[in-house]
């Protein structure tokens, strides 16, 4: 739907010009979401459904922490490093959560370098994004080992309620599986940009559905991110 | 990729005879290996269901089947029907047949997912059998599977046969996952020109929208499915609370078995609609096909099948009324409950509308649409029952619940499925099927449906528990009940053999039976109006077809035909039917 289009015919006091797009798409032949590649149109009903998945394991893990009977360990205790003596809250969480972040910026200037057409900044901006990926699972695997070494185990920790940790391994595994996965489209699509793949079939989608998903990884992130390492 | 409309390029062009057939990514031949496996798969259920009702007329006659075993036939035999037979029969299998060909493509978007689909459908089947020779058996825990009895031992299969269920179901869920995407992307974008979503057949409109709630519903039975597997062998406590056993403390503290169930059933009752839904949209094309009638309120028709997808995702605890739940959750989800009937009786009001004045012709198909009609609208009632909760109370957990959903999801779907069958076999197959044996198997099987579940309701009144291998002499229970119990396994056995006949039908059609026309039924819809038949590889030639009008122009006044294919332009003057 040209937006320009909808917006002249939109009458004074009529139904809004979106709302009208959005009847036009859904009763049009043929494609509802115009000149929309079909495996954008899939990974985005994919998200959805994965969504889903992770929206489970969050509601499951805060309706078990809501109902345990022993306490729950402080995450700002348990997550700390110490610098010096001094134990700083939280802080490889906020380096892993940055690097993440990041990692998203670099992915939408690589699909905007896709879509110029842009063969080697593409490629080096993915590589780049799947290296913090590849870091951000380093950390993790820290963190992990971190736990393990002082005694977290999924059935049980020193400090209280035992789904503590059977909620983040689960969880964080989880999410860690979704990154390396990440990493692993990243680098296939990079290395089909760098060998000009998709300069001969004049598609460069494949860049902005990988970037898709790993921005989707992302937001997942954050929400865990709030969920439990914050509350 | 508009692009990809006329152009048969993109699709792949097997060479092979093991590239055609066996690692096919033609959504023709997906559907038929997609059936053929769930049909074999319903076979065995079917067969557990027989050893089940064997038990139960003569309790202790047979020694195969103990206590144990009984609890393994009974929990096997439900979720094969529910997910492995009728989940993939309907979207696997009619859903790869009917939706390309119906709304005009050449085949699903992403073919090659496609075929990972059914191949990951066939590697969660076998996961599913090997569960049968694991040590200690599959798991015995009932259909729904609820921890902490399952994987506590005295269960059977608490330790291997459930990991391999969960496993199973897990890997059905990649499964679905991989063909619902190309379900919906397909309807969504590959519609061809002139097909808008409100000139779509009622069938891809009822699996277009199962599709979609089988990929926000299966996520929670994939969470509640990996952390089972996680209480059972990681020793977590997701869902096992402190439990003291044989006067031993297990080692599991704080979890919570009614999380469990509100992921199950997050997904369970979703599922109910992922099942009726395509059967609701395959019936009304059935009936206004052969009623030569339009469809009485296509568009309310639609919003139905949209609005009970909706609300079938905000139901889900009425089937935990006796887990402890907070009375005033009861109340919340009895209402919505009953909410789905208001949509759900415009759809049995509309299909009766349809039968209004139309120029029936019973042909087997429109039997068993027919039949779908009463034992649905039979289930329908009996399900206001168990809604309420201080009816369903007493209810409960006694053979008047299964006698109210094998009526409404268990015998209504798979009566839609013979019917589709029967319907469609023509154009699949290019032949004809014995018309004789096929009403044969129709009233046989409609008949003793009925003598099969009705009996079952009173049973259930009477207070008898399901899923007791035994009731011996207990005292509430008259001696009536026992012979009740001997009718339904007789009426079961005649049943279960009549199936034969629907076998020996298809299977001797396929090689003797008369050449079929290829529009047998003088059906509107595009699936009937290809050049060959069955579908040549792209299912359209050399263009695609063009739609001018919707799929129900039946009996128009001042028409040639009593029907006008979807494909014919206003004005008579058009596209050449094949015919």
């Amino acid at each position: 739907m040209e937006q320009g289009q909808v917006a002249a015919e939109a009458e004074p006091g009529g139904v809004p010009a979106a709302l009208r797009g959005f009847a036009t798409d859904w009763s049009a032949d043929q494609e509802t979401f115009r000149h929309v590649h079909w495996g954008k149109a899939m990974i985005w009903i994919f998200l959805l459904s994965d969504t889903f998945i992770f929206s489970s394991f969050l509601v499951s893990y805060m309706t078990m922490r809501a109902s345990v009977t022993q306490p729950w360990p402080n995450p700002s205790e348990v997550f700390a490093l110490s610098f010096g003596g001094q134990p700083i809250p939280l802080i490889l969480i906020a380096i892993m959560t940055f690097v993440l972040i990041s990692s998203s910026g670099t992915m939408a200037m690589a699909v905007n370098f896709g879509y110029r057409r842009n063969r080697k900044v593409t490629a080096g901006l993915m590589l780049a994004t799947a290296l913090l990926g590849a870091t951000f699972v380093g950390m993790q695997a820290f963190e992990w080992s971190k736990l393990i070494h002082e005694g977290v185990r999924p059935w049980g920790n020193p400090w209280g309620a035992a789904q503590f940790g059977a909620c983040f391994f689960m969880i964080t595994g989880f999410h860690g599986l979704h990154v390396s996965g990440g990493v692993i489209i990243l680098l296939v699509v990079a290395l089909k940009v760098w060998r000009g793949h998709y300069e001969r079939s004049g598609d460069y989608s494949a860049v902005e559905i990988a970037g898709l998903y790993w921005h989707f990884v992302d937001l997942v992130w954050v929400f865990i991110f709030a969920f439990f390492y914050l509350w | 990729m508009a692009t990809i409309a006329d152009d048969l390029r993109p699709l792949h062009h097997p060479k092979s005879w093991v590239g055609k057939y066996v690692w096919s990514q033609d959504h023709k031949i997906i559907a038929i290996q997609y059936a053929v496996t769930a049909i074999g798969v319903g076979i065995f259920a079917l067969v557990l269901s027989f050893i089940m009702r064997l038990q139960l007329a003569l309790p202790g006659q047979f020694q195969f089947i103990q206590p144990d075993n009984y609890l393994q036939f009974v929990t096997m035999h439900g979720m094969i029907m529910v997910v492995y037979l009728l989940t993939a029969l309907l979207l696997g299998g009619f859903g790869n047949y009917l939706i390309p060909l119906m709304i005009g493509a050449r085949d699903m978007v992403f073919p090659f997912v496609n075929m990972l689909s059914y191949w990951f459908y066939l590697l969660s089947v076998i996961v599913l059998f090997a569960g049968l020779f694991v040590p200690g058996g599959p798991t015995g825990g009932g259909w729904t599977l609820y921890p902490p009895q399952t994987i506590l031992e005295g269960t059977p299969g608490a330790s291997w046969g459930i990991l391999m269920m969960m496993a199973s179901l897990a890997i059905f869920v990649v499964a679905f996952t991989m063909g619902g995407l190309n379900y919906v992307t397909t309807v969504l974008q590959a519609r061809t020109k002139g097909m808008t979503l409100m000139r779509m057949p009622c069938s891809v409109w009822g699996i277009f929208v199962a599709s979609i709630m089988g990929l926000l519903a299966f996520p929670a039975l994939f969470v509640a499915a990996i952390m089972t597997v996680f209480d059972s062998i990681a020793g977590t406590s997701f869902f096992v609370p402190t439990i003291v056993s044989m006067g031993k403390t297990l080692g599991h503290a704080g979890g919570s078995p009614i999380l469990f169930q509100h992921l199950f059933w997050f997904f369970g009752h979703p599922e109910v609609y992922i099942v009726a839904l395509p059967a609701f949209g395959i019936v009304s094309d059935l009936i206004s096909v052969h009623a030569r009638k339009n469809l009485f309120g296509y568009r309310m028709m639609v919003w139905a099948i949209i609005i009970i997808g909706a609300l079938s995702f905000f139901v889900w605890a009425h089937h935990m009324y006796v887990s402890g739940m907070n009375p005033y959750f009861g109340f919340f989800f009895a209402t919505s409950t009953l909410i789905i009937a208001i949509p759900t009786a415009i759809k049995v009001y509309n299909w009766l509308l349809t039968l209004w004045r139309g120029n029936i012709h019973f042909h087997v198909p429109m039997l068993f649409a027919i039949a779908f009609l009463f034992t649905f609208i039979h289930g329908g009632l009996s399900g206001l029952f168990l809604g309420n909760v201080s009816v369903d109370v007493p209810l409960s957990d006694t053979f008047f619940v299964i006698g109210h959903f094998h009526m409404v999801m268990g015998v209504s779907p798979v009566l839609v499925i013979f019917g589709a069958i029967y319907h469609w076999y023509p154009k699949i197959t290019g032949r004809m099927w014995d018309e004789r044996l096929a009403r044969l198997h129709f009233w046989i099987t409609f008949i003793g449906a009925y003598a099969i579940f009705l009996p079952m309701h009173y049973i259930g009144m009477l207070g008898v528990p399901r899923r007791y291998y035994a009731l011996g002499e207990t005292v509430f229970i008259p001696q009536s009940v026992h012979y009740a119990n001997m009718g339904i396994t007789i009426a079961a056995g005649i049943v279960f053999a009549a199936q034969a006949l629907f076998f020996y039908n298809m299977i001797v059609s396929l090689f003797r039976g008369a050449k079929a026309d290829p529009n047998p039924w003088g059906a509107a819809s595009l699936e009937w109006q290809t050049a060959e038949t069955p579908p040549g590889h792209g299912n359209w030639g050399a263009t695609l077809p063009t739609v001018y009008r919707w799929a129900y122009d039946y009996s128009v006044p001042g028409a040639a035909r009593d029907f006008i294919p979807q494909n014919e332009a206003p004005g008579g003057t058009a596209e050449p039917h094949p015919s």
